[in-house]
């Protein structure tokens, strides 16, 4: 299969966990559920303090469509309704649940009976489902698009470092995924499948490509190990060939990438009726003693999983990988239905920059050919017709630039700054 | 427990670093160095060191007074002297030396705000600051070894004259002239010239060093030598011996290819190796000065930021819009 090939960046892969099978985390003392966690509004809690909960039971919802429920991971009590702080600095609810140790399901949960596409996407919603590689979108909302789509692209390059949890799930769920493909195939009239897996993983590539024999639409494609190799437009490009323009969505150039834990997911949820209540994580790190996979409760504190793996002077928390992941300021944050990784590192060796020497190299790495020295230069001056022409809106923060730079310049971070500097709410606004 | 650092993506980095660049190119020009030191003796050696310790002297003080952070740990300041002495004909009073340093160091570079702000090449600049200034003493050049058949000279004194041939710079035998020099002694640097542009072999070595660490992209040198070549060719001369006299080789592989003051884009160092090319050509084709390949790259210099406007990346799935509106 002819693959396609971008810039990008190659990275030590310190995949440390790729061998270590998923262990099922102890039910904690308590659980900390927000409201919102990935892209979409915040739900409105369905349950006060005080009362009894199930497992699996919904306790968040909301009328607007760019939102998913949010259902209780225990059984036990709702403690207290308090605020929680997202990523970006905005409040929502959070639901606190003591659990009582039994894990009893509530009874409205049973597989969803599917009819029509109609109904697959209404379950999807209804599963709390988002995507599972990190960036969160609502899966429904994804999956309610007008065009005709011709390919599922399932996402397992899984190309920042120290991650595992995708590579362990088509390694330890590998019937969920193969049928998960299936299900969505079928129930969304699409033709064929394409699971794209990085290079690095082979053993994962093996077994699908033994696996997926028989069948004519679901092709493994092998792809080389490139960061940013997992971002969706660089996926599409290079299996298809196509190019999300600016202001276009996957669906608008005929494709649906779905991440494959998130395939996982949707699979045992039609089977069983179990919303997602639990996601799998991988804890790693310098300051991690005990680097492992774990399936934890969604609400978990990160502090109770820095204690099982033995994580000691850590300076740094990072939810997700060292590319894109999020600093954590409070060990007390729960872990959430997007969180795929827990880095725990002891130093922070956060660079001093000295002046930019005008090497290029950040222009040569970046996927999306932007200039990111032309960038910086133009948010220095505050230059918004430059920003602009230089397509800010195009950088997907992959930090490539940031990487590579010799001088150790900002890069990614100035892209932030200058995309909230435009106060652009979304690409379509940017061009009039 | 102490606080959690919060800190923007990405949080690994690359290991590279301007100062980890710098040291390539100075191992680089090393092979230069000791040929300059074989074929010109050891006052080739000892106008290098002069050039580094003056060049790293004056950004030390300049950062000091100017009271900005000190910048001599990049080593730039040592590549701009090295540089800058290889450009230096052997017998060139230490004394301009120096002034040709502060020249680079203090007036282009540091002036225009320091590393990475410089408009034009430092080592450039105050070679051809010195070169009309002092163009007797710039355009004296020695026989290689000469030291050897004399008592040690430090500097041209009358008594020296004798061994003193005022050959003028080989890049002013143009044309269908037939070469003086022949080939093989072009190639290992046995011809009167810049203790640092003689030795054809040696530049080869450092630039070829520099291609395989990716330090440079072989997109300038590669262009700047070809169009030479080509244009010199089409109009009847001798293009490996355009290519291996004068000051090109050292020029396309050291100076065409400083970050700061030629284009980031690959299509940019094209367009700035043609250029030079041309202007290298003309000068020494038609110009009444020998030295081609400095005022072609100075000017080269000059364009930069116009190349790189006009050779910029297009973004992956750019939308081209007749006007684009900043709305925010």
């Amino acid at each position: 299969m002819n693959i396609r090939s971008f810039n990008g960046v190659h990275l030590r892969h310190n995949k440390n966990t790729e061998s270590e099978t998923t262990v099922a985390f102890p039910l904690p003392a308590r659980v900390v559920i927000p409201m919102g966690m990935g892209m979409g509004e915040p739900c409105v809690p369905l349950v006060s303090v005080g009362d009894k909960v199930f497992l699996g039971q919904k306790i968040g919802d909301s009328d607007v469509f760019m939102s998913v429920p949010v259902h209780s991971s225990v059984s036990g009590t709702v403690k207290e309704i308090k605020n929680h702080l997202l990523h970006g600095g905005k409040l929502c609810k959070a639901v606190v649940i003591e659990p009582d140790g039994k894990q009893i399901p509530h009874e409205n949960i049973k597989p969803p009976e599917i009819k029509t596409t109609k109904d697959f996407i209404n379950a999807i919603r209804e599963s709390g489902a988002v995507g599972l590689g990190g960036a969160g979108f609502p899966t429904h909302v994804k999956f309610s698009y007008d065009n005709h789509v011709d390919t599922l692209i399932i996402n397992a390059a899984e190309c920042e470092p120290y991650i595992t949890s995708d590579y362990r799930e088509m390694m330890e769920n590998t019937a969920d995924v193969y049928d998960g493909i299936k299900l969505i195939l079928e129930n969304m009239h699409i033709n064929r499948a394409k699971l794209c897996i990085e290079k690095n993983k082979p053993a994962a590539i093996r077994l699908f490509t033994r696996m997926t024999a028989k069948d004519d639409n679901i092709d493994v494609v092998t792809l080389p190990t490139r960061y940013p190799q997992g971002a969706e437009k660089m996926l599409l490009f290079s299996t298809t060939g196509r190019v999300i323009r600016e202001n276009q969505i996957t669906s608008e150039e005929n494709a649906l990438v779905v991440n494959v834990s998130t395939v996982g997911f949707l699979n045992r949820y039609m089977k069983t009726g179990m919303p997602l209540v639990s996601r799998r994580l991988t804890v790693d790190g310098d300051a991690v003693g005990m680097p492992c996979n774990i399936e934890v409760l969604i609400g978990t504190t990160i502090g109770d999983i820095l204690d099982y793996a033995n994580a000691e002077n850590y300076r740094k928390l990072i939810m997700g990988g060292p590319m894109m992941g999020v600093c954590m300021s409070d060990p007390d944050a729960p872990i959430v239905k997007t969180h795929n990784a827990l880095l725990a590192l002891k130093s922070d060796d956060t660079p001093v920059s000295s002046p930019c020497i005008r090497c290029g190299k950040c222009i040569k790495v970046c996927p999306v050919n932007l200039m990111p020295l032309e960038l910086e230069k133009a948010y220095n001056t505050k230059n918004k017709e430059e920003l602009l022409a230089l397509r800010v809106n195009l950088c997907m923060n992959c930090g490539a630039c940031s990487y590579v730079c010799p001088a150790k310049r900002p890069l990614a971070e100035t892209n932030c700054l200058a995309k909230e500097f435009l106060n652009v709410k979304s690409p379509k606004e940017m061009i009039k | 427990m102490e606080k959690l650092i919060v800190s923007p993506s990405p949080h690994q980095r690359g290991n590279s670093s301007t100062t980890k660049i710098m040291t390539l190119v100075i191992i680089a020009l090393i092979p230069s160095i000791i040929a300059a030191t074989v074929i010109f003796g050891l006052r080739a050696l000892i106008l290098v060191l002069t050039c580094v310790a003056s060049s790293v002297l004056f950004e030390f003080f300049c950062r000091k007074i100017m009271k900005r952070d000190n910048t001599i740990s990049d080593f730039s300041a040592a590549v701009t002297g090295i540089i800058l002495a290889l450009n230096f004909p052997v017998t060139l009073p230490l004394w301009m030396a120096v002034l040709g340093c502060f020249v680079a160091i203090v007036i282009t570079k540091q002036l225009f705000g320091g590393i990475g702000q410089n408009f034009a090449n430092p080592a450039i600049v105050g070679r051809l600051v010195l070169t009309l200034s002092f163009t007797k003493e710039m355009s004296t050049w020695v026989k290689p070894f000469w030291y050897s058949s004399a008592d040690l000279l430090t500097a041209p004194t009358p008594l020296a004259e004798k061994w003193l041939v005022s050959y003028s710079s080989s890049e002013g035998f143009v044309g269908k002239i037939s070469p003086p020099v022949d080939y093989v002694d072009l190639f290992l640097g046995k011809t009167g010239g810049c203790i640092g542009e003689t030795c054809a072999v040696a530049i080869i070595l450092g630039g070829i060093f520099l291609l395989m660490t990716r330090v440079i992209s072989p997109a300038a040198p590669l262009t700047f030598i070809g169009t030479l070549a080509v244009l010199t060719a089409v109009s009847g001369g001798d293009a490996l011996y355009h290519i291996l006299s004068g000051g090109l080789l050292f020029g396309a592989f050291f100076m065409a290819t400083d970050y700061v003051t030629t284009p980031v884009t690959t299509k940019g160092k094209v367009i700035f190796g043609i250029g030079c090319g041309l202007i290298t050509f003309l000068i020494r084709t038609f110009g009444a000065y020998p030295e081609g390949v400095s005022f072609a790259i100075l000017l080269m210099n000059l364009l930069t930021p116009y190349i790189d406007r006009l050779t910029r990346t297009k973004p992956f799935g750019m939308v081209k819009v007749k006007e684009v509106k900043g709305n925010g």
